[in-house]
């Protein structure tokens, strides 16, 4: 479908612009990220999602469970991104029953890369995928729109996360504990969110450590301060 | 050449470049919602369907059976509402009798996604699915492009934000069936005073846990037709007669050949083949 004014007629022909959203598409204006600390990885993310200018969700659950402790952070076309993860998410399932084993994080991201590269054209999709292995220990990996795959010490990614490349550059420290981690997690997504338009709501977080995954929930009438472990 | 033709899709972006609207898919401006309470859920609908400015349908059903506990309120394309819920229905029921077990409303919620994702938003289905299983509770919200939300209370079509304004303020957590009736049906009468696409009546669906499920048909009904409080019939002789000449059945005999329908050529006897109402006076 081709929305109003997107069509235009030029001297060699007709160009539509196809990298847009569909008219009425639910959109994840969001402020997402990852990162590895000392006992596994962090996953951070806002909870808006939009339809335009209407908050269509305030309360959007964007960390996204494809394996026992393999996550991921979901931006761009809410359809999209839950139509990739849960085929990724059967994908690793099959994985897991078939080699009596689970899958690694790497393996996750790469069926994702496959997924979003192959399609490249049809999806609107930056995930970032984090995840905990015996093998490996903590990973992030990062899937921007056209891809490509990252592995890095941690990633953002979303429309809120411009504003905060360089918060995250200058804050950076390499083998933080847990309570340093979540606290740099929490301190760029409000950044994000503080900044950015599309990004709000409360603060979810997702740790996972060889213990397994614990949800965090931070409040923004309680300043993002509480209730914390859920 | 074999195949399809693609020749007209240029033509018609080259119409749009210069300008010229695409055509409209008749749709229904709506309000639909959705609440779940302590052992159940409840969801409802307004009951004006419109294509354009005109309002097609003054009763219409908005709320669609998928199973005995599981229904769809639908927005959106009227006809894309239809046909994928009861298409969902369909496979649902020969999911059921194939498994032996009854089915879940996050079944429904991914089958209904699956196939408007498969679509790219070309199906416009605007759903609110609701139901209890032996899991529990379910209320979803799926969007025609294929994407999910799950939340307690839930709105959706051009009424929405009306309908969410009341949710948004008088909403309270664990509440009982009533409570969840009466947020429900004033959010829809929300939508439907305050939304220009939605109006008419309020349906309601209680599907409560082990009870049978509940279908209040017109719940509510703020927009009832009443007697015209004046006549606007003009009185015998108003207007003037000026000439009077009759035209004998003889006379037009010579222009169109007449039939005679019954031979006795009695008024009592003819048959009314079609009757229409008018408004009564």
């Amino acid at each position: 479908m081709i929305g109003p004014g997107t069509g235009m007629l030029g001297e060699d022909g007709i160009h539509i612009d196809m990298n847009h959203l569909k008219s009425g598409e639910v959109n994840l204006g969001t402020s997402i990220m990852a990162i590895n600390f000392k006992d596994g990885v962090i996953l951070g993310a806002d909870s808006r999602t939009t339809t335009g200018a209407y908050i269509a969700n305030r309360v959007t659950d964007k960390l996204t469970q494809v394996h026992d402790t393999i996550w991921c952070c979901r931006s761009g076309s809410a359809a999209d991104t839950q139509a990739v993860a849960d085929i990724v998410q059967y994908h690793l399932g099959m994985y897991g029953i078939m080699n009596n084993e689970p899958p690694t994080t790497q393996t996750a991201a790469a069926l994702f890369q496959e997924l979003c590269y192959d399609n490249k054209d049809q999806l609107s999709a930056g995930i970032i995928i984090a995840g905990y292995d015996k093998r490996n220990g903590g990973q992030v990996y990062s899937i921007p729109l056209g891809g490509s795959l990252h592995k890095g010490p941690y990633a953002i990614a979303g429309s809120g996360s411009t504003y905060i490349y360089g918060f995250c550059d200058a804050h950076w420290k390499e083998g933080m504990t847990e309570e340093e981690g979540v606290q740099f997690v929490k301190d760029a997504l409000r950044e994000a969110i503080k900044w950015d338009g599309s990004s709000g709501g409360v603060i979810r977080l997702v740790v996972l450590t060889a213990q397994g995954a614990q949800r965090h929930l931070y409040l923004p009438d309680q300043d993002y301060r509480g209730p914390g472990y859920k | 050449m074999p195949g399809f033709d693609f020749s007209n899709y240029n033509r018609n972006a080259a119409l749009h470049a210069r300008g010229v609207p695409l055509p409209k898919a008749t749709s229904t401006g709506t309000t639909i919602v959705g609440c779940i309470f302590d052992n159940g859920v409840v969801i409802a609908a307004d009951t004006r369907a419109t294509s354009g400015p005109i309002v097609a349908d003054k009763n219409c059903e908005k709320l669609h059976y998928i199973s005995p506990n599981i229904w769809c309120a639908g927005a959106g394309t009227a006809a894309d509402t239809e046909f994928t819920t009861a298409l969902i229905s369909s496979n649902l029921e020969l999911h059921a009798l194939s498994t032996g077990r009854t089915p879940r409303v996050v079944t429904v919620m991914t089958l209904l996604k699956q196939h408007l994702f498969r679509y790219q938003g070309h199906i416009g289905a605007y759903l609110v699915v609701a139901g209890v299983d032996p899991t529990g509770i379910g209320l979803f919200t799926v969007h025609a492009h294929g994407s999910t939300d799950k939340l307690p209370y839930v709105t959706m079509g051009s009424g929405s934000l009306a309908a969410m304004a009341v949710f948004e303020s008088t909403w309270k957590r664990d509440c009982t069936k009533e409570e969840a009736i009466k947020v429900c049906s004033e959010a829809i009468l929300a939508g439907i005073f305050n939304d220009l696409g939605s109006g008419s009546n309020v349906d309601v669906c209680v599907i409560e846990k082990d009870k049978p499920t509940q279908l209040l048909r017109n719940y509510f009904k703020p927009n009832e037709r009443v007697k015209k409080e004046r006549d606007y019939k003009f009185a015998r002789g108003t207007t003037a007669v000026l000439n009077e000449k009759v035209i004998t059945k003889e006379e037009i005999g010579r222009y169109v050949t007449v039939h005679e329908l019954s031979s006795g050529s009695d008024s009592d006897s003819l048959v009314v083949v079609e009757k229409m109402d008018v408004d009564e006076v």
